[in-house]
């Protein structure tokens, strides 16, 4: 139990954050060679609604594969940000979309903030890259895996003509956050 | 020479169940000429049922033989043809059987166009429960569920095959026994779903309640009812009322659905 | 050579455990949340010549995969709450007809259309008792993917063995979650295909138990040929209604499990050698136990874990054995007390036996069960 270690993912169904949640895993792994359980709740519309993908990473074999205590949460909507919140444990750490969520969730957890949809859309060039730029942030936030192993998982998922541009997206999120805490 | 029956049938498991003056037994001996003539191998042959009085006839016939549930032979046999193209497959069964508990199973088997062989014994009645009204019982009939007359309207199961995409649909009646394995026979050497419907008496369950005073009267009428298809079309509607059309009525090609997952697997093999 | 490992889903393990158990046939029915096992073996299984099918209803799927078994090959479905329903009165056939098949039950919440991605182990008993009569039942429990993985393998082992249908019970989490899979080798676990018959055709009989109470089954398009159907049957496969042949088959076909409980049985035990309280639980929610367990144990409350991997039969002789060693048996379940029953039964109340109940589509924490072990003591 000592070393595990929660994350979740939240915002609407179609944001790519069960993806970003698999990524994570993979990175833990099949990269690193860590423990990882990744898992999800989602409604059954396919897109909207609040979705949340969860991984548990540890040292150790993983026996429940639910958050009990979360360490890091990531909410890219108000709903998700009210929701999904509430989990995280004291002194944890809390990253929202700066654009979407205006009310900020109040707890004893720290909060980062920058506009993560607009980076991937604005800086990287497509939104629907949002997911990766919210996973390298992550990254960065937590440090749970590598930065290495993190990109190596996002190019052994996306297809070889979108390999550059998801790159980028991971670099960019991580770069944000590093400033950010720095 | 006449022809011999005994080489087909399993020793020691007649006599059948069918009461006297039943169509089913002429069937059988129709579907045992249809499959000598086209050379059907026996160990390579499967013949699947579902529950009823026609379900029985695969227990007396020496081949792979499975009597499944209530209108699911359809299913099953389509696991057999899938996972063992090179058998021949036919069903049997009865109107219950293939056309209401069995209706879904019915339809997609059609749609798919799965290279079987179907022969619908049509008695309009479910015969081996006691004579409860079936979809294929016409309407205002008795029944033991009808005694004020049947309210339901009727199932036109070559219609039902047609619609749903078999590509070979034929009828007759047990009354025209030389024409069953004929149709039979066309039915097996059609690559895709054939629908033979073989209309058929049941004395017992739907003849006494329905004025048929024997068996003989039963066969009368399926003799007047017939209109062979190629007469039919110099026939008036009102000279056609009450009338059921005989023969091959409706015969096309199209894939067979085996032969098209035969392309799935060459596609996922990369060929 | 470092093993191939990937992360993959309960689903998607389950489904690549039955190729390497040899499947050649899946039959299916769309239905949450166990699509993922028909999406695999849909891409999966022509790569190997096998063959796919998605049928029209829940039932056309059961009868697709007995028709065929019959051929020779091994098959599999999957299905989720109502479509198990809806696949009981052929799960029954395949008992009586004794024909080898594997059924994938990733678990939902109930009845009716219940809760379609909530997740549930509500379906533990209709995994023994869903189809009419009196039959055998192998239904196994695995919690972790790998696990899944290799209870897969095994499932169709004894569905292979004992000519019988087998259950596996998933559920909507360890259905859905992701782990880290390692696979095994061509060979590392064992593969066992069903017995083929030696005698001539001419004196083969599909039910003949002279040589045991497991008859091989000979394949359809083979030299052999037979009848079968869903009547009581001699041993000619042809039906009877005489009652001593009727009762002998009726007998036999529960002897196939009561007589070989050492080979189908499967429990995994964890600190249970000095346990004063044991969690019995199985499948993701014995995940949740062995996590409160390691809390109890820090907190110095001899707690252990015990976890049924086969469910059916139930692993009696050893839970009997246990709680006359412990002080109190905690059983927590996402049903309103299914298992407990069992548990009673066996034990015969020797120690209390408390549940813990769970069916609003959320897991039960270890929370709950460190709660309910202290509310016991």
């Amino acid at each position: 139990m000592s070393s595990r270690y929660e994350l979740r993912f939240s915002g609407a169904g179609g944001q790519g954050l069960i993806t970003a949640g698999i990524i994570l895993a993979e990175a833990a792994a099949i990269v690193e060679g860590q423990y990882a359980v990744q898992s999800q709740s989602y409604g059954p519309e396919a897109r909207g609604g609040a979705s949340k993908s969860e991984v548990i990473i540890s040292n150790d074999p993983i026996d429940y594969p639910k958050a009990t205590n979360v360490d890091a949460c990531l909410a890219l909507t108000q709903e998700a940000a009210d929701k999904y919140a509430i989990g995280i444990k004291p002194g944890g750490m809390l990253l929202i979309d700066s654009d979407f969520v205006k009310r900020e969730p109040k707890g004893d957890f720290k909060t980062i903030k920058f506009p993560i949809i607009s980076t991937a859309k604005n800086e990287v060039g497509r939104e629907i890259v949002a997911n990766v730029v919210a996973l390298g942030a992550m990254v960065a936030l937590t440090g749970i895996v590598s930065r290495a192993a993190g990109e190596q998982a996002v190019i052994a998922r996306v297809p070889e003509a979108f390999i550059e541009l998801n790159k980028k997206a991971y670099n960019t999120g991580y770069e944000k956050v590093k400033s950010l805490i720095a | 020479m006449a022809f011999d029956y005994e080489q087909y049938l399993r020793p020691g498991k007649l006599p059948h169940i069918w009461c006297p003056g039943c169509g089913h037994g002429i069937v059988m001996k129709g579907l045992i000429r249809a499959m000598d003539t086209c050379g059907l191998e026996k160990n390579n042959t499967a013949i699947v049922s579902g529950i009823g009085c026609a379900s029985r006839l695969p227990g007396y016939v020496d081949f792979n033989t499975l009597h499944t549930a209530h209108g699911r032979a359809a299913a099953f046999a389509t696991g057999i043809k899938m996972a063992k193209p090179e058998m021949d497959v036919l069903v049997v069964g009865g109107d219950g059987d293939g056309v209401a508990i069995g209706g879904n199973h019915f339809i997609h088997a059609c749609r798919r166009n799965i290279d079987m062989t179907y022969v619908l014994l049509n008695n309009y009645i479910y015969g081996m429960t006691g004579g409860q009204f079936s979809p294929c019982t016409p309407v205002g009939a008795k029944a033991s569920t009808t005694p004020y007359g049947n309210p339901d309207p009727t199932f036109d199961i070559a219609k039902l095959a047609i619609g749903a995409g078999a590509t070979f649909v034929a009828r007759t009646t047990a009354f025209h026994a030389t024409q069953i394995d004929k149709l039979i026979a066309a039915g097996l050497r059609h690559k895709g779903m054939a629908i033979i419907e073989v209309l058929d008496d049941c004395p017992t369950a739907y003849g006494r309640r329905n004025k048929f005073r024997s068996v003989i009267d039963m066969m009368k009428r399926l003799k007047e009812i017939a209109v062979p298809i190629k007469a039919a079309a110099h026939m008036t509607p009102e000279q056609l009322e009450g009338k059921v059309l005989t023969g091959i009525l409706h015969q096309e090609e199209r894939p067979e659905y085996c032969e098209q997952y035969q392309q799935v697997i060459a596609s996922a093999q990369g060929d | 050579m470092a093993k191939k490992v990937a992360l993959l889903q309960g689903n998607e393990a389950c489904a690549l455990g039955a190729l390497y158990a040899g499947c050649s046939f899946f039959g299916g029915y769309p239905i949450t949340p166990s699509t993922e096992v028909a999406e695999v073996m849909s891409k999966e299984l022509p790569k190997t010549g096998g063959k796919f099918i998605q049928m029209e209803d829940e039932i056309a799927a059961m009868a697709s995969i007995l028709g065929a078994s019959l051929t020779g090959a091994k098959v599999l479905t999957a299905t989720s709450g109502p479509g198990i329903s809806l696949k009981q009165e052929l799960i029954g056939y395949a008992c009586i007809a004794e024909i080898p098949c594997v059924i994938v039950n990733v678990m939902r919440g109930g009845p009716s259309t219940g809760m379609p991605t909530g997740p549930s182990q509500s379906d533990v008993m209709q995994a023994k008792w869903g189809t009419h009569g009196d039959h055998p039942a192998i239904a196994l429990v695995p919690a972790s993917c790998q696990e899944i993985f290799s209870e897969t393998v095994r499932a169709f082992n004894l569905a292979e063995i004992y000519r019988m249908p087998v259950q596996i019970l998933l559920d909507e989490i360890n259905g859905h979650m992701r782990e880290r899979i390692e696979f095994p080798e061509p060979g590392e676990l064992e593969v066992i295909d069903r017995q083929q018959p030696t005698v001539s055709p001419a004196d083969y009989k599909p039910f003949d138990d002279s040589q045991g109470d497991i008859p091989p089954l000979a394949s359809f398009g083979s030299e052999y040929r037979y009848h079968v159907t869903g009547l009581n049957k001699a041993a000619d496969g042809f039906p009877t209604a005489k009652p001593e042949l009727v009762d002998a088959e009726e007998r036999r076909q529960l002897r196939k499990i009561e007589a070989n409980r050492a080979d189908i049985e499967k429990n995994e035990e964890y600190l249970t050698d000095d346990a004063e309280f044991i969690v019995v639980a199985y499948g993701t929610i014995s995940r949740s136990a062995r996590y409160a367990v390691d809390v109890l144990r820090k907190e110095g409350i001899k707690a252990g874990l015990f976890r049924p991997i086969t469910l059916w039969p139930f692993p009696e002789a050893r839970m009997a054995e246990l709680a006359n060693q412990v002080k109190a048996i905690v059983v927590p379940e996402m049903n309103l007390g299914q298992m407990i029953l069992e548990v009673e039964r066996v034990t015969r109340r020797v120690c209390p036996v408390e549940g813990i109940g769970r069916v609003d589509g959320e897991p039960i924490t270890p929370a709950q069960i460190v709660a309910k072990v202290k509310e016991v003591l």
